[in-house]
């Protein structure tokens, strides 16, 4: 394949690579699969999305004189006669830390051509992925049981139902998306799609282990999306 | 093979930079879960909160999603639009805080 994007390119680091790459004929990241210059825009657009929802909530939780009801006890546990707060929550964040920490191993077995290795890995996320999603549709069951509904809720302020669920929801509709994501992933790893460089269903590109990284790099903006509501849905 | 490494140089890192990584993500969760279970309020609660969560953000973004090693064009196309936020989140502030005035006003004082 003879690429002129590609073809005779020499990365050089630093701001001088920086002006060079900005600088340059037809496409800027040269040497770069194009399909992880897309995912990191569509990464930037997701970004302003998510954004836009947090700066929403904040603006709803500013300017409402009712009191806002408190998310610790809300999303508490009673576990073995105490009350914990935050528990699922809590354990929810260490489920998608653990399986972004795979996720990572994964894109470097890839890298290092260990089909099994990463195989595994990717399994061992999507897992940790529908783990999370199990234990949020266990949340919703739970509050929607307690009376929290978009437009009232027991606790507090109404808009605080409407936030938790367009917030809570639309995140773990990304989180699904990406375990569906994964598990297509995992078997094409172990069907050694990308040792083959076999194409995919979709498109006439090889198979390259970069898609495993592009993958990562999905999974990983996820759990940083979950840092943020975390702090500001779960913790403010 | 020759034309797989033309296109895509990657080094591949060693596997302790990512479980020391893990490791961090996992007390930095631990701190901010913290925050809540000692119950710390007023600026304490939201400076430990905000330091634990661009910890943490820092983190996945530099070396899960590789940032650190990226280039710098690729690095500042990413990171430049934030100031955008940024902005939108000052305009927001001066928006709710201008609401819940007017709401006190007229519900509760009487316009």
């Amino acid at each position: 394949m003879s690429d002129p994007k590609i073809e005779g390119y020499e990365f050089k680091p630093g701001f001088g690579g920086m002006a060079a790459d900005t600088a340059s004929d037809q496409t800027m990241f040269k040497g770069v699969h194009w399909g992880k210059a897309m995912m990191w825009i569509f990464l930037l657009s997701d970004t302003f999305i998510f954004s836009c929802f947090l700066i929403s909530y904040m603006k709803g939780r500013g300017s409402t004189p009712v009191e806002w009801p408190n998310a610790s006890e809300v999303f508490g546990l009673h576990v073995f006669g105490v009350d914990v707060p935050l528990l699922l929550i809590a354990i929810m964040t260490f489920v998608l830390i653990t399986s972004s920490g795979t996720m990572a191993l994964a894109v470097k077995y890839g890298y290092e051509k260990n089909r099994k290795m990463c195989g595994w890995l990717i399994l061992a996320t999507a897992i940790g992925g529908l783990t999370f999603v199990g234990m949020q549709a266990f949340e919703w069951s739970k509050l929607i049981h307690e009376g929290v509904r978009p437009w009232e809720n027991p606790f507090g302020a109404a808009q605080f139902g409407s936030f938790f669920f367009m917030i809570t929801g639309f995140h773990g509709t990304h989180v699904s998306i990406g375990v569906i994501f994964l598990f297509i992933y995992a078997y094409k790893t172990f069907a050694g799609h990308y040792d083959e460089r076999k194409r995919g269903w979709f498109t006439s590109m090889k198979g390259d282990y970069v898609e495993i990284e592009i993958l990562g790099l999905y999974w990983h903006f996820v759990d940083l999306v979950w840092v943020f509501i975390f702090a500001f849905f779960y913790l403010w | 093979m020759a034309e797989a490494d033309k296109k895509e140089q990657t080094t591949t890192h060693k596997i302790g930079i990512y479980l020391w990584i893990w490791g961090l993500l996992f007390v930095l969760s631990f701190f901010s879960y913290m925050v809540d279970w000692y119950q710390f309020q007023g600026m304490l609660r939201w400076s430990l909160i905000l330091i634990f969560m661009f910890l943490k953000a820092g983190l996945i973004m530099a070396f899960f999603m590789h940032l650190f090693w990226e280039r710098y064009a690729l690095v500042n196309v990413l990171l430049w639009p934030m100031t955008a936020i940024a902005c939108f989140i000052f305009l927001m502030v001066a928006e709710f805080k201008y609401t819940l005035f007017t709401r006190l006003l007229y519900f509760f004082v009487g316009g």
